[in-house]
């Protein structure tokens, strides 16, 4: 194909290079390129975050975003969550608070929920409801994602002051 | 969605950004945040043979105050904005929109000198920045100038920037010593668009308004500075009559249209009713 160039990327701590068209979009190459499926198309339009990932760390909505603009970057999908064969701490809470239905929102969700505790691992209920606000859950009603959320901050707290003691 | 195909430059320095658009302008956009021009782009309502992609040019993040007024670089993102501890002391009618500003995650690629740029009539900055009087940088290869954000919007989604230029800041005056700011919007949801929205930054001197400035989101072709509700404040006193009069001169400002967001009518009585808010906010404030 004329016009394609070659990125490099980290995703989930492994260097993947290719070659891309400038017009493939972030959440292409991840489910196509990759197979990295755990990356959600939900409405394709910017508005749901079911294909939110983590790029150096900040959420961003990869059908809004093309591959080309991440060469170079670090990003992490749901695939990168979980670490040597253990759940991460979102993960768990997930799990433990019925924080899903269908699954279809969960890995942007997840993604968010761990971006937050990152900067604040003790959110109250009212921060966790606004980090996620633009993301959209058909099924839950939120409430056991928030508690999920929560439930993870607290697992990540107590893991770090029982590594002190 | 596909977008056509284009080619894609990352420049690293502003000059060859600039050298770049010099050569393809007309075929080419500048692409920042992209989170107006790629869904454009998916629907190929844009379809620019050449993206000019300004996020790997350093050093235009700045967020800073220099003799007293405010620079906005065009990598300054709408999440910083709403972050900043400046803009929430100093700035309190950018710290009042910035979170109502679509969603989180879409705050943190989105800039606030592309949101300008776009001159989408339900854009928030713009109003925030007529009410505070802001300058649009806009640099080209053969010089720089500044403009007036009401010149620049010539449209809906249409501005006098020229094809090979960049705005490389957002330039907004001293708000004063001592001064009111807020921005109120309606929205059905987090990440709507709004349905009305007003931003009012006043300058006080003591009791008495010294400058007004009051613009409306999403109540017509772009957005609407509302010049004779800012005349009426200018030199007088905050009381309910002022308040009134202002407030009824910016709902006639306003020229809204009857859609999925509500009628015509019901969007002006929003103007009065958030113009009248706001100002009785500032009263308040005052009287404290
Ligand atoms: C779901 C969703 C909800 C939204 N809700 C709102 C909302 O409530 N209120 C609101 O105001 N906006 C809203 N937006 C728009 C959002 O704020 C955009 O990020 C913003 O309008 C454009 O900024 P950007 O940096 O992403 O620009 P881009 O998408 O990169 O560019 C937009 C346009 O400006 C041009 N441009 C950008 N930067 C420059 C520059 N420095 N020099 C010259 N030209 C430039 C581009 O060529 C393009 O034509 C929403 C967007 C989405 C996807
Ligand atoms: S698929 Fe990207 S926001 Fe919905
Ligand atoms: S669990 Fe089904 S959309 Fe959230």
């Amino acid at each position: 194909m004329a016009n394609e160039t070659t990125i490099s990327i980290t995703v989930n701590g492994r260097e993947r290079s290719s070659e891309v068209e400038p017009r493939m979009l972030l959440v292409h190459w991840l489910r196509e390129g990759l197979g990295l499926t755990g990356t959600h198309i939900g409405c394709d339009t910017t508005s749901c975050g079911a294909c939110t990932v983590l790029l150096d760390g900040t959420p961003v909505k990869s059908c809004t975003m093309f591959a080309v603009q991440a060469d170079g970057r670090a990003l992490t999908t749901v695939e990168g969550l979980q670490q040597n064969g253990k759940l991460h701490a979102i993960q768990e809470g997930f799990k433990e608070e019925h924080g899903l239905q269908c699954g279809f929102c969960t890995p942007g969700m997840m993604l968010l929920g761990a971006a937050l505790l990152e900067d604040n691992p003790n959110p109250s209920e009212k921060d966790v409801r606004w980090a996620i606000s633009g993301n959209l859950c058909r099924c839950t009603g939120y409430q056991n994602i928030v508690k999920a959320v929560q439930y993870a901050g607290q697992k990540i707290e107590s893991e770090r002051s029982g590594a002190q003691a | 969605m596909f977008p056509r195909s284009f080619e894609y430059f990352a420049p690293t320095s502003i000059e060859d950004a600039l050298a770049l658009l010099a050569e393809h302008g007309e075929d080419a956009k500048v692409l920042a945040g992209g989170q107006s021009l790629i869904p454009l782009m998916k629907l190929r309502f844009a379809a620019p043979d050449y993206i000019v992609d300004i996020n790997r040019i350093q050093g235009l993040d700045y967020l800073e105050e220099q003799d007293g007024s405010l620079r906005i670089g065009a990598l300054v993102r709408t999440s910083d904005m709403e972050r900043s501890e400046l803009i929430a002391s100093r700035y309190p009618a950018m710290a009042a929109a910035a979170p109502l500003i679509s969603d989180p995650v879409v705050r943190n690629l989105g800039t606030v000198v592309g949101s300008l740029c776009h001159a989408d009539p339900q854009g928030d900055w713009a109003s925030v920045m007529l009410a505070m009087g802001a300058e649009l940088v806009c640099r080209s290869a053969t010089g720089e100038r500044r403009v007036a954000i009401g010149d620049l919007i010539d449209g809906p989604f249409t501005t006098t920037l020229e094809p090979n230029e960049i705005a490389t800041e957002v330039h907004v005056p001293d708000p004063g010593a001592h001064s009111f700011g807020t921005y109120l919007k309606l929205e059905r949801k987090v990440g709507d668009f709004a349905s009305v929205g007003v931003a009012v930054h006043l300058a006080l001197d003591g009791d008495r308004v010294e400058r007004a400035g009051i613009a409306l989101t999403a109540v017509g072709a772009g957005n609407i500075k509302a010049k004779e509700a800012e005349d009426a404040l200018a030199g007088a006193v905050l009381d309910d009559a002022t308040i009134d009069r202002a407030a009824s001169l910016a709902a006639e400002a306003a020229d809204p249209k009857t859609d999925l967001r509500g009628s015509a009518d019901y969007k002006r009585e929003i103007v009065r009713v958030f113009v009248t808010r706001a100002l009785s906010q500032a009263a308040t404030a005052k009287a404290a």
